[in-house]
């Protein structure tokens, strides 16, 4: 057996088994780390296609970011674990049905011989072949729009998330800017007309 | 060396335990989320699959794509179950009922 090919039977071997954990685990933080655990073997499946810059990048952008983000969020939240695992297997003949469905008619388009799956050959690009490079030729060529695009709903993202949870408090003694520029003089200081005080006689002030 | 079905059924295998996994945590919604995340994983392990044994690389552009919509989904998902465990106290599905779908 050729090691590529041993290497891509243990890859998938473990990332069906993480996926599977990651359904069933009782503790949603093991499942955020079991699903750690099938990013890390997809990537390297991904390496083993020669696209290593998209196998970098889900090990960053994917381990790195967002799964840190849904283990905090998973440690924050205070589950009630056995309330929502109650009835837990009660879907699953539903799930085996619907999944199995899924599963024949992909298994039809695969096995079908009009697709011709099995006559493509592997590519092996050069050794010099920068997957990077040619990556980013297209990028900022002929998906430069879509490239802008994706940056904005990035944008987006960030604002509705942190508009979502911030949480103004009542009682919070900063101030507000825009009332502040918006202030005028006669806000601040106000001219009060009034009679003059009458100054006490200097011989009492001497005796006290 | 590895033809291109073995990768289309890895692919397929995990979406199908994704789809089975909504079913059953079918009341915790953070384990949905993480199905979902499960399912574009599969989708876009499709996705460089054909882009190598076709040998063109818009695919792997379009993954690059579904990675930045995935991340923007997943923290705006987050975000909406903080709020929502923070008004709720759970995040059991059944508990929002509050529009009375």
């Amino acid at each position: 057996m050729e090691f590529k090919t041993l290497l891509f039977y243990i890859f998938s071997t473990i990332t069906v088994i993480a996926a599977l954990r990651v359904i069933t685990a009782k503790n949603p933080v093991h499942a955020v780390l079991f699903l750690v655990l099938a990013f890390f073997n997809v990537a390297g499946l991904w390496m083993l296609l020669q696209a290593e810059f998209l196998s970098l990048a889900l090990v960053m952008v994917y381990v790195g970011a967002v799964m840190v983000l849904f283990l905090f969020v998973v440690m924050m939240l205070d589950i009630n674990i056995e309330r929502v695992r109650a009835g837990f297997w009660a879907n699953l003949p539903l799930g085996i049905v619907v999944g199995g469905l899924l599963a024949a008619e992909m298994a039809m388009v695969l096995s079908g011989k009009y697709f011709g799956l099995a006559n493509l050959p592997p590519q092996n690009l050069p050794a010099n072949y920068s997957n990077t490079k040619e990556l980013a030729r297209v990028l900022f060529t002929d998906y430069a729009y879509p490239f802008e695009i994706a940056s904005v709903i990035l944008l987006v993202a960030i604002i509705v998330a942190v508009m979502l949870t911030l949480r103004r408090r009542k009682d919070n003694k900063a101030m507000h800017s825009s009332d502040q520029i918006a202030v005028k003089a006669k806000d601040r200081m106000r001219l009060v007309k009034m009679a003059p005080e009458v100054e006490l006689p200097a011989s009492q002030g001497d005796k006290a | 060396m590895i033809p291109l079905s073995h990768y289309l059924i890895l692919a397929a295998i995990l979406f199908v335990i994704s789809v089975i996994g909504i079913f059953l945590n079918r009341k915790n919604l953070i384990v949905l989320l993480m199905a979902i995340e499960l399912m574009l994983l599969a989708v876009n392990l499709n996705f460089v699959a054909f882009s190598h044994y076709l040998n063109d690389l818009s695919g792997q552009l379009f993954v690059f794509f579904i990675l930045v919509v995935a991340a923007a989904e997943s923290g705006i998902g987050l975000a909406i179950l903080v709020v929502l465990f923070r008004n709720l106290q759970s995040i059991d599905v059944e508990d929002l009922d509050s529009l009375k779908g």
